[in-house]
């Protein structure tokens, strides 16, 4: 099939249709709107639904209804949106039902600004709603990339009863680039022990996020912290680009990641030996394939769209043996390959020390940039 | 003869109901709004396709007691549930049931937007004046000068405001089928009561738009009354500030009620 040329956010929304998404709620908030504005033609053309909420609350808890009915439902946002929705995600994670969200980030906090910004990092990874529980998250890199995820958001949401988020930032939602969009898959209504759909054909179900009696919920904590090991343990992605040889590994996801490779390739045609590793699923994390680099390489290069929250993961998994450094831009500001080709040249020069505070090692080198 | 013989009995469970005690408190009016639920989902034959919205608050173990499917919402947030639930199965029954912390205050979003997009759903709101779950806190629909744990001097509406009608609001929304009001402190309000809430589930499932009727309801141990002279709290008290009435009833639900 030939490729064709779609803005991302369209792709995104298109993607999701032809993964069999039978309900979406959302609200308008820039720099994610194109999805909304999509599926509010093409839902009702196929006689799926389609609600513009009256605010991120309410679009997440019609989430939460329709995903309680077992139907393959998603919102969509951008941060300070995401930051309403905490809340229903929270009884998501606590009811064990499956939902798919996308984060188009952008800069803040606050209200931010509308650039491109990976800093809903570790609101996404690391919780952001009330509770014990972790999402997976998923990481694109390119439109065709956040197409692909789509389809395995549904999919691993459904497999874990989770809640699947792709977080992106709004340089992939509004950018164009020339994709192929996989089949249309019919609607497949699929008998979940657990939907709430009615009694009539089951015994009567309840779905909750309740547990009044503590032993009861640490039962559920415990539940969800063994499911999150089943994902560890099975659903890791990452991608890996020159890293048989490499002396130095770059570590970027999403745009960053994007952008570092050109500095990869830049820095390898002067024969500087370094690769990139970049995860696909922010979380899971890529913990043992960065842990077997630790053991092997000169050093890391951390860069990121935010002031280092993935730093932290690579830092754990890495364990101080060998040096991390950390290059990023904020604020909506996308890092230029030439910018990370320096610090590839830094890092390369050397001398390099795993006591060093790569943060603030960082923030000293902005000040004098 | 016995007592227990099918042609004496006067009094049942109905099916709508399933056999758990509720934890109501002793002469509080969510026993009996519950109970007028269970018969009219009995009545309209519709128990197995029903799926009810729980509220956060007094009722959030509604699930209990109701013999149908249940979800349990975030606090407020029970017509926004509801409203995903019922746009992906259209031909189910779906309701929420609602205090007036969760509905008119915290919840106030959901409730007038799913109002303003003429949901085909039965919201069932509870009006007893205060937040029963928390131990009696000043509610959206605390009467003027009335005392509660968090307006301990009677609320002064110069600093906390004015109650609010909410039935009376709703029903300048045109995507409303049924907006009444009715109270629950005496046996003919309770009939009174069990129609109107029959006449919303009708509204419903002849997709004739968003149905909502609110109860004057009693809370006797925030109130520190008893049950009997909470019961006269809302005659005298509440009917006066939230009078009874059919706020909304549009030309099709007219038709079913002729």
């Amino acid at each position: 099939m030939p490729r064709e040329i779609w803005e991302g956010n369209q792709a995104i929304a298109e993607a999701a249709v032809r993964a069999g998404l039978e309900a979406y709620f959302g609200y308008p908030i820039t720099p994610q709107t194109e999805i909304l504005e999509y599926l509010s033609k093409r839902m009702p053309e196929l006689g799926r639904a389609f609600v513009q909420a009256e605010s991120e609350l309410g679009a997440i808890n019609m989430v939460y209804g329709a995903a309680c009915t077992g139907v393959r439902v998603m919102s969509t946002s951008s941060s300070p949106g995401v930051s309403l929705m905490m809340e229903g995600l929270s009884y998501i994670a606590g009811t064990e039902i499956p939902a798919v969200l996308v984060n188009v980030m952008r800069g803040g906090p606050g209200l931010g600004n509308i650039a491109p910004s990976q800093g809903d990092y570790n609101q996404a990874v690391h919780g952001g709603g009330h509770g014990d529980y972790q999402p997976i998250v998923l990481a694109p890199a390119s439109v065709q990339e956040a197409v692909d995820l789509m389809t395995l958001s549904f999919d691993l949401a459904e497999k874990y009863r989770t809640i699947c988020m792709m977080i992106l930032d709004g340089s992939i939602g509004q950018m164009m680039e020339p994709i192929n969009l996989p089949e249309m898959q019919p609607i497949q209504r699929k008998d979940w022990d657990w939907a709430v759909r009615g009694k009539a054909d089951h015994e009567r179900r309840i779905l909750s996020s309740i547990y009044l009696d503590v032993h009861q919920e640490e039962k559920l904590n415990l539940r969800l912290l063994e499911r999150w090991k089943q994902i560890q343990a099975s659903e890791v992605r990452y991608k890996e680009y020159f890293l048989d040889d490499a002396e130095f590994v770059i570590i970027g996801f999403g745009t960053a990641g994007r952008v570092a490779l050109s500095a990869v390739r830049l820095a390898r045609e002067e024969g500087i030996k370094v690769g990139l590793l970049r995860p696909i699923t922010a979380s899971p994390f890529p913990h043992r394939a960065i842990d077997q680099l630790a053991g092997r390489v000169s050093g890391f290069l951390v860069v990121e769209m935010n002031s280092g929250q993935m730093l932290e993961d690579v830092r754990l998994a890495v364990k101080g043996r060998a040096p991390v450094e950390f290059y990023g831009r904020m604020g909506g500001v996308v890092p230029f390959p030439y910018e990370i080709l320096s610090e590839i040249h830094r890092i390369a020069a050397g001398p390099l020390s795993v006591e060093a505070d790569p943060r603030g090692a960082w923030l000293e080198r902005m000040a004098h940039a | 003869m016995t007592i227990a013989a099918p042609e004496n009995l006067v009094y049942d469970r109905p099916e709508g109901f399933t056999e758990t005690p509720t934890h109501y408190c002793p002469g509080c009016t969510h026993g009996v709004a519950h109970r007028l639920i269970a018969e009219v989902l009995e009545e309209m034959g519709v128990i197995e396709k029903t799926i009810g919205v729980a509220p956060v608050g007094c009722a959030v173990f509604a699930y209990n007691y109701f013999d149908t499917d249940f979800v349990e919402a975030p606090h407020g947030r029970a017509p926004a549930m509801a409203t995903g639930i019922k746009r992906v199965l259209p031909d189910r029954v779906v309701f929420t049931y609602q205090g007036d912390g969760d509905l008119a205050s915290i919840g106030m979003g959901e409730i007038v937007h799913a109002a303003a997009r003429g949901e085909n759903l039965t919201v069932v709101f509870i009006n007893n004046a205060n937040y029963g779950m928390t131990g009696g806190q000043m509610a959206p629909t605390t009467l003027p000068g009335m005392k509660t744990t968090s307006s301990p001097n009677g609320r002064d509406v110069e600093t906390q405001g004015y109650p609010i009608r909410v039935a009376e609001m709703l029903s300048t929304l045109e995507g409303v089928g049924y907006c009444v009001r009715r109270s629950l402190h005496d046996p003919k309000n309770i009939r009174l009561a069990k129609k109107a809430i029959r006449l919303a589930f009708e509204t419903q499932v002849r997709g004739l738009g968003f149905s909502m009727v609110e109860l004057l309801s009693t809370c006797p141990t925030n109130w520190g009354m008893t049950p009997v002279d909470s019961l006269k709290f809302v005659e005298e008290h509440m009917v006066p500030a939230f009078p009874l009435g059919d706020y909304k009833v549009g030309a099709g639900v007219a038709q079913i009620k002729a």
